[in-house]
């Protein structure tokens, strides 16, 4: 219960924050809803490696995977619509920021994310048909999850916008610490683990 | 042979020495006639709107943005050149054209442009500068505000004739 009331301020703090910041009086509602996309998508991140390494209470497997499948994909909505929105707010600078010609350092890192995101997700989807090994897919799929997260939190980290500072790093931290637990956990990355499951 | 004159060290000193050389100024005078055009800055030319207007100030004003004017090679200044400038202010987007005004260079080569406080967008709170008259290459600049505080900025134009 503690850990479910925890995970609720933790994700929802953010964007209640970002609700009250003053930037968004100089701001038209696409714009607002594509930072408000950005935002969100953060908050889901913290999500995916929470129910990906079992530390949330009262689910079961089943329960957790689906959770996981359906939270990724609220992230792939979240992050065209942040693209998507940014897009219709000024064209020019997502076409620099997508191309790596941006003068802000941040939107390099989000793009990469995002396509981390793109990448991940399509991992998902094509688990069944790429018949990998285990082991093989599990490593791209957290490969990928540690790329988005590093890159997300950095993008979020430099940019100057509507997300509330405190909010922000706090949620950042957090995203940062459980997916690193969750590597650690569940020894994706040590060759241990890659010779027991081929095994 | 005698490998002596050539070693690895004398070759890394050398290439050391070479560098703090010309890091530390000393080859300057070579170029110190040539004052180097300002070139554009990346992402300078977004929201660009061409032929704004020259205004007294864009909108209700509270916010100043300045600069020089010079010429490339002999940094005379530069009289009665036109800049453009641009910003997502608290009084509209950066593409909105009533975001958009133009001011003309004084004898001293200086411009000064009351405009809306800039806020930040796209990350950072930033606002745009063109200058594209004839005489001279076409310059777009983006300069970046210290933070989103500040109530003025500044940007310096050293232009090519055509």
């Amino acid at each position: 219960m503690v850990i479910w009331a925890a995970l609720l301020v933790a994700i929802v703090a953010p964007i209640a924050a970002t609700a009250f910041s003053p930037q968004l009086a100089w701001r038209d509602p696409i714009y607002i809803g594509s930072g408000f996309a950005g935002v969100i998508a953060m908050a889901l991140l913290l999500l995916q490696p929470l129910l990906a390494g079992g530390y949330l209470p009262d689910l079961s497997v089943p329960q957790r995977r689906r959770a996981h499948r359906w939270i990724g994909t609220g992230l792939v909505a979240a992050v065209v619509l942040h693209v998507g929105g940014l897009w219709i707010t000024s064209p020019p600078d997502v076409l620099d920021a997508l191309l790596f010609r941006a003068p802000t350092f941040f939107s390099a890192w989000g793009v990469v994310a995002m396509w981390a995101v793109f990448g991940a997700a399509l991992l998902a989807l094509l688990l069944r048909r790429l018949g990998w090994r285990w082991w093989a897919w599990r490593l791209a799929h957290t490969s990928l999850a540690a790329i988005i997260v590093v890159g997300s939190v950095v993008h979020a980290l430099l940019i100057e916008g509507t997300m509330e500072t405190i909010t922000k790093v706090l949620l950042c931290a957090l995203v940062l610490a459980v997916t690193a637990k969750v590597l650690i956990d569940l020894r994706v990355w040590t060759t241990q683990t890659r010779r027991k499951t081929k095994a | 042979m005698s490998t002596d004159a050539l070693t690895r060290r004398t070759v890394l000193a050398a290439g050391v020495a070479a560098a703090m050389i010309g890091a530390s100024g000393l080859l300057v005078p070579a170029r110190a006639r040539g004052l180097a055009p300002t070139s554009s800055m990346r992402g300078g030319s977004n929201n660009y709107l061409p032929g704004a207007p020259i205004v007294e100030r864009i909108g209700g004003g509270g916010f100043w943005m300045s600069g020089t004017v010079r010429r490339a090679d002999d940094g005379v200044p530069i009289e009665g050149q036109r800049i453009q400038i641009w910003a997502h202010t608290t009084e509209g987007r950066e593409r909105d054209p009533h975001s958009h005004g133009a001011t003309l260079t004084d004898a001293t080569g200086t411009f000064r442009l009351e405009m809306p406080q800039i806020v930040p967008t796209f990350g950072q709170p930033h606002g745009h500068l063109a200058y594209d008259g004839g005489d001279f290459e076409t310059v777009f600049l983006r300069p970046v505000m210290r933070s989103a505080e500040e109530t003025s900025l500044r940007a310096d134009f050293v232009l090519r004739p055509v």
